[in-house]
């Protein structure tokens, strides 16, 4: 690649177009770099070329030629480029960077966090599937693996390992494969063992107007007989039920109640992709509108839509759970082709019933189980490779904000934090770990991903400090057994998500962190647990001996060393925000005035460096960023620092 | 007046009580003079509801065959259901209630026949006087004074019997200040930032009239605050066309040409009726009890109640900028200067001063800011959202500030003494209390109904050890630096602990909270007690020393 190098860029910030910063952009292979001119800070902007979403060039000015960088984990980046010819190449550049063609050109084949064979396996092999359905209680007397699918000759983008009734012979399976869309047929996702009750998944039927399917018909039976003590099985199609009918047409569509014995089938409308796409594009336009009042912000969030449809998916997850749970039913759901509506409901419904799941390390055997194995279109949907961008659509995201709105409503049910979602979803879009590389579990065999990527679950687990939950407790009530949201009213519970949509807005965020105190906190108190046992035993030691001990004086002494430092060092770099239009014209300020207390604050930022970088580069004085961060014990900002092995794409693009 | 003359009948059995999230309850409904009561019969948890009819908003009455349904509208937004056997019984209460929850005369209300049952330690009618305030402000500047020219509310009705002013002036020159202000409304002194010497005043507008009048003591009175060769800002809660049209009725603004070295800024915060209905709206949106999104979002829209918020917020930290960032002194009024000019004086001291953050300073900011400077409580919260009356004196103008004050919480969780649970109280007890507090419109009403000899304060109650316990935030640590808050809608959101209490379970959430003070209260246990083991050893230790090297 060329690399490129431009010197005298100027970087804008989001909100107030006076606070830019002046620096040289770089773009490498895999990243674009903006490194800022001042001498004193040097503050490094880092973005992945598989984050970018869209390059927009916009109008030449007297200052210079303005390009506008939008990225998958919604930070824009707007840049102002001093030569027409200069913008050009990058342009064109970022455009072929942007958009890779090859598998291999993904950041992932390049990455490398020093490990050696062993560890990336072992890495690998952190979220096990055949382990999981052991956890569940599968193989039993109604359920068992079936290889029918080994070498992906039934259905090409489905796990080679797939678990269904014991009574569903590969006859069965087969008949049934050839009457579902890309021969998904129905398989388990979820078994609920207090009540032999279950999830299952499939595509839609092709019964057109009036086509059956016998083997279909008893794979239905099949999984209701499954589960002996309910005399019905819910068929959930989770799409609107105009877009079930109009599939009959093409000879897809839905199930007839009349042809299967003892089914109840039930529509929940959620939209397609299509509407999910363009719903997050109007919402993302409302989050970057500049100063909106606060009738724009609500009319536009309304007018997207989005909140509508994360509602619809938490609906679907809700009834699927509680016809489980409190009815003992088993369902099947589908909804097109099974891979996207099917995989959000099956696993908010698996977040809903099962503890387990609500874990740090049940979520990502969640996430391994309804979308990477059962051929979620990762590529596809987060447009990994160049593709149709008509394929594009936010659908994990989706069921991550879900996470987050249960959360909220659940503070102590989960033992991760909003960090590690957004976390996540970062890495879903930045091809630097293998986990969600193509579309299938198929071509990820056939790519050797396992052996030539690192899993990114062995690279959260190393870090799970960070994204510990403080309020979870395992014995805790809220996190026994279902989770069971508010039904009604319930409108409100459902609320924008700044910290993902927003995220690198730190202005608009809290300037304190409930969850970093606690976690300072709770760290601190283990501190004092094992400083407690040590004085405690030297208390006994010196009470029965009576002994002068030289050494242990002198430890002591370091230990009040220790005591003398306060718990909590909150700093706050706090300035205002454009209250007033009108202020910009009146003089500047006095250089004797409100400085006294901003040379302190550097101070205090300083030394925060020396121990933890990021936050350091979370506090920007002169942006008007008001930053106070909490120390937390080991954490940076909410970003994916060391990801990349240097301080990555995040951190400096916290300007409001 | 008896209270039994309005009491048809006192009791009624077999009444079945419905709250949100509750199950039914069915028990014994009595009426007194001041309460509400529903006593269940059953013995192993005998539940009771006691509600003062001064909280019922409005109530509405069913009937299906002989059972009467009464719908009660509390103005702590709560909705309750009594189902009352028999037509006469329920008609006799219902219209009981509604005259006993309208009483006229103030010395009928509650808190003149309120009996403490705890013992008083501190007289909260004496812990916040405003000549503790002027001490305070003596040791920090000599160029203050205070001014009894107002002992007998001869000059200004809505203001206390002692003002702030500055030094140099004269009562005499007050005199005509006052004239030439709305309702003699002076400008007085609000608040000192200590960093810098500048000071925050607020006043009414000026009564300049469609001729332009000036005041010669006015301008120098406010000219006395600026150090040499400094300007000062005017911030005009009202949008300039406001201020122009108020001209006409014998009101106006200070012209430049009669005050250069003021910089005039408009910052239109609603008034009256319009937040009212606001509130009416947001409160209906929040009972509304359909499923569909779209709807919630364009109703809370359309009650316009965060974009109040948003502009309260906002003019709030433009005066609390003016003097921490540009170091210029700053005059606050809007029309009367008893609503959105004490939003935005008192919001701004909040962000500047980190003594109003604690629970006492907080107190002492409402008693000065609100109830001495002459918020007409009694008016503005007559009513609250279920009301039907058309009345244009109510107003949540100081609901609409203890929100504010919890969006400047929720995004510096850790810099306030007190929790959310602290304001919320302080939203009830201005609409309905035992207290008197909140009682009469100004001080002068309050000195007419010798508030302080008839009527428990407030204050007396909350500030005792058992009581603050509650409210205090246990994420407290001081933090003693300006806190800007964050204005952008997607900072501001709706206030669940008030507008959504009665509608959704807040199970987990308190859950929640008790598992947070859990951490905290366990991690002070350690401390303590590594600090007192420490202590222990270091004896020990030295004890050894000195037998060893004597």
């Amino acid at each position: 690649y060329l690399f490129v190098q431009v010197e005298n860029v100027r970087l804008l910030d989001r909100v107030s177009s006076r606070k830019a910063t002046l620096g040289t952009l770089y773009l490498t292979a895999t990243h674009v770099i903006f490194v800022e001119n001042a001498s004193e800070t040097r503050k490094e902007t880092w973005v992945l070329h598989s984050q970018i979403s869209s390059i927009e060039k916009q109008a030449t000015t007297a200052t210079g030629c303005p390009l506008l960088i939008r990225c998958k984990n919604f930070q824009v980046i707007q840049l102002v480029i001093p030569q027409e010819r200069d913008c050009h190449d990058v342009y064109i550049s970022l455009i072929r960077l942007a958009r890779p063609v090859k598998y291999e050109e993904l950041y992932c084949f390049s990455f490398n966090p020093k490990l050696d064979k062993e560890e990336r396996e072992r890495g690998w092999r952190l979220v096990e599937l055949s382990a999981e359905y052991n956890r569940m209680g599968i193989p039993n007397n109604y359920w068992q693996m079936s290889d029918v699918n080994r070498d992906y000759g039934v259905c090409d983008s489905y796990p080679t390992e797939v678990y269904v009734p014991k009574s569903a012979t590969a006859h069965i399976i087969v008949g049934s494969s050839k009457f579902r869309s890309r021969r998904r047929f129905p398989a388990l996702s979820y078994y609920y063992k207090d009540n032999n009750a279950s999830i299952c998944r499939s595509s839609q039927p092709l019964s057109g107007f009036s086509a059956r399917c016998l083997e279909d018909e008893q794979m239905l039976q099949a999984i209701r007989k499954a589960n002996p003590g309910s005399d019905f099985l819910y068929v959930v199609d989770t799409r609107p039920k105009l877009n079930a009918m109009a599939n009959r047409a093409a000879g897809k569509g839905y199930e007839n109640e009349d042809n299967y014995s003892n089914i109840k089938f039930q529509f929940i409308g959620i939209e397609n992709i299509h509407v999910m796409r363009s719903s997050l594009q109007k919402m993302l336009e409302v989050c970057e509108l500049k100063s909106p009042s606060m009738s724009d912000f609500l009319w536009g969030l309304e007018n997207s839509g989005w909140l509508k449809h994360i509602k619809a998916i938490m609906d679907a997850g809700i009834f699927i759970a509680k016809a489980v749970a409190e009815e003992g039913v088993s369902v099947l759901v589908h909804c097109s082709d099974g891979w996207d509506r099917t995989a959000q409901v099956c696993s908010v419904a698996s977040l809903l019933l099962d503890p387990y799941y609500r874990t740090m390390k049940g979520f990502m055997v969640l996430i391994e189980k309804d979308w990477v194995s059962f051929g979620h279109k990762f590529n596809h949907r987060y447009g990994n490779l160049d593709g149709d961008p008509k394929e594009i659509s936010p659908v994990i995201d989706q069921f991550i904000e879900c996470v987050w709105q249960l959360m909220e409503q659940f503070p102590c049910a989960f033992e991760f934090n909003e960090r590690f979602l957004i976390h996540v979803q970062h890495h879903i879009y930045s091809c630097q770990f293998g986990n969600f590389l193509c579309n299938s579990q198929k071509e990820r065999r056939e790519l050797k991903v396992q052996e030539r990527t690192y899993s990114l679950w062995a690279h959260l687990w190393k870090n799970r400090a960070d994204y510990l939950n403080p309020l979870y407790r395992s014995d805790h009530s809220q996190t026994q057994g279902t989770l069971r949201p508010q039904i009604a009213p319930c409108n409100f519970l459902y609320k924008f998500w700044s910290g993902m949509y927003n995220r690198f807005e730190k202005g608009l965020h809290p300037r304190q962190s409930v969850t970093d105190y606690l976690m300072a906190v709770k760290e601190e108190t283990q501190q004092l647990e094992e400083e407690l046992e040590v004085l405690g035993e030297r208390l006994a030691s010196l009470q029965k001996v009576q002994l002068n001990d030289n050494k242990v004086r002198s430890k002591q002494q370091d230990q009040n060393k220790e005591l003398g430092r306060s718990t909590f060092n909150i700093s706050l770099a706090n300035t205002p925000q454009e209250y007033n239009n009108d202020l910009k014209s009146f003089p500047s300020r006095s250089p004797s005035q409100g400085d006294e207390e901003d040379s302190a604050l550097i101070l205090t930022q300083d030394n925060l460096k020396s121990s933890d970088p990021d936050l350091s580069v979370n506090s920007d004085q002169e942006s008007g960023v008001e930053d106070l961060s909490c120390r937390s014990p080991s954490v940076g900002g909410c970003l994916p620092s060391e990801d990349s092995g240097k301080d990555s794409d995040e951190a400096v693009f916290l300007a409001v | 007046m008896e209270f039994a003359e309005l009491i048809k009948t006192p009791r009624v059995d077999n009444v079945v009580l419905h709250r949100p999230f509750y199950p039914a309850v069915e028990g014994t409904l009595c009426l007194t003079g001041h309460h509400l009561i529903l006593s269940s019969r059953r013995q192993d948890d005998a539940e009771e509801l006691w509600l003062l009819h001064s909280n019922i908003d409005s109530i509405e009455k069913r009937f299906v065959g002989s059972l009467g349904t009464i719908i009660i509208k509390c103005k702590d937004l709560r909705i309750i259901q009594l189902d009352i056997p028999g037509m006469e019984e329920c008609l006799n209460i219902a219209s009981s209630i509604e005259a006993l929850s309208t009483l006229d005369s103030v010395t009928l209300m509650y808190p003149f026949f309120y009996r403490p049952m705890f013992e008083v330690v501190e007289d909260g009618w004496r812990s916040f006087l405003p000549e503790q305030e002027f001490e305070l402000l003596s040791s920090l500047t000599d160029e203050w004074r205070l001014s009894c020219i107002n002992k007998e509310f001869s000059v200004c009705p809505s203001y206390p019997a002692v003002v702030i002013v500055p030094k140099s002036i004269e009562d005499e020159a007050l005199r005509k200040v006052a004239a030439f202000r709305h309702g003699g409304r002076f400008p007085v002194l609000s608040y000192y930032h200590k960093k810098n010497g500048m000071v925050m005043m607020r006043s009414s507008q000026p009564l300049t009239g469609t001729n332009g009048r000036r005041c010669k003591e006015d301008e120098k009175l406010i000219n006395a605050t600026l150090r040499a060769g400094k300007r000062g800002y005017i911030i005009d809660t009202r949008s300039l066309n406001v201020a122009q049209q108020a001209r006409a009725k014998g009101g106006g603004f200070e012209q430049e040409a009669h005050y250069p070295q003021w910089r005039r800024i408009h910052k239109s915060i609603e008034r009256f009726n319009i937040l009212q209905e606001s509130l009416i709206k947001l409160v209906e949106a929040c009972n509304d009890q359909s499923h569909n999104m779209d709807r919630w979002l364009s109703k809370l829209e359309a009650s316009n109640w965060l974009t109040h918020i948003k502009e309260i917020l906002t003019a709030a930290c433009l005066a609390a900028q003016c003097i921490d960032r540009e170091g210029a002194s700053v005059l606050v009024h809007g029309t009367e200067g008893t609503d959105s000019t004490l939003q935005v004086t008192s919001l701004a001291q909040i962000i500047l001063d980190p003594r109003c953050r604690t629970i006492r300073g907080f107190e002492s900011l409402v008693v000065r800011e609100w109830l001495q400077a002459g918020h007409p409580f009694q008016q503005r919260c007559a009513q609250s959202a279920y009301s039907n009356s058309k009345q244009k004196w109510e107003a949540p103008v100081f609901l609409l500030f203890l929100d504010c004050v919890w969006q400047i919480l929720r995004q510096f969780p850790c810099s306030f003494e007190f929790n959310e649970h602290f304001l919320i109280m302080l939203f009830e007890h201005a609409y309905a209390s035992q207290f008197g507090t909140f009682l009469g419109n100004n001080e002068n009403e309050r000195s007419k109904l010798k508030l302080q000899t008839k009527t428990m304060s407030l204050w007396s109650w909350v500030n005792r050890p058992q009581e603050l316990n509650k409210y205090k935030n246990p994420l407290f640590e001081a933090n003693s630096l300006v806190i800007w808050p964050s204005v952008a809608p997607q900072s501001l959101q709706l206030w669940e602990g008030v507008f959504l209490r009665w509608n959704r379970s807040s199970k987990f959430l308190d859950e929640a909270y008790e598992e947070m003070v859990t951490l905290i209260e366990y991690n002070k246990q350690l401390k303590a007690k590594v600090n007192a083991l420490r202590r222990q050893l270091a004896e020990l230790e030295t004890d050894d020393g000195m037998r060893e090297n004597p």
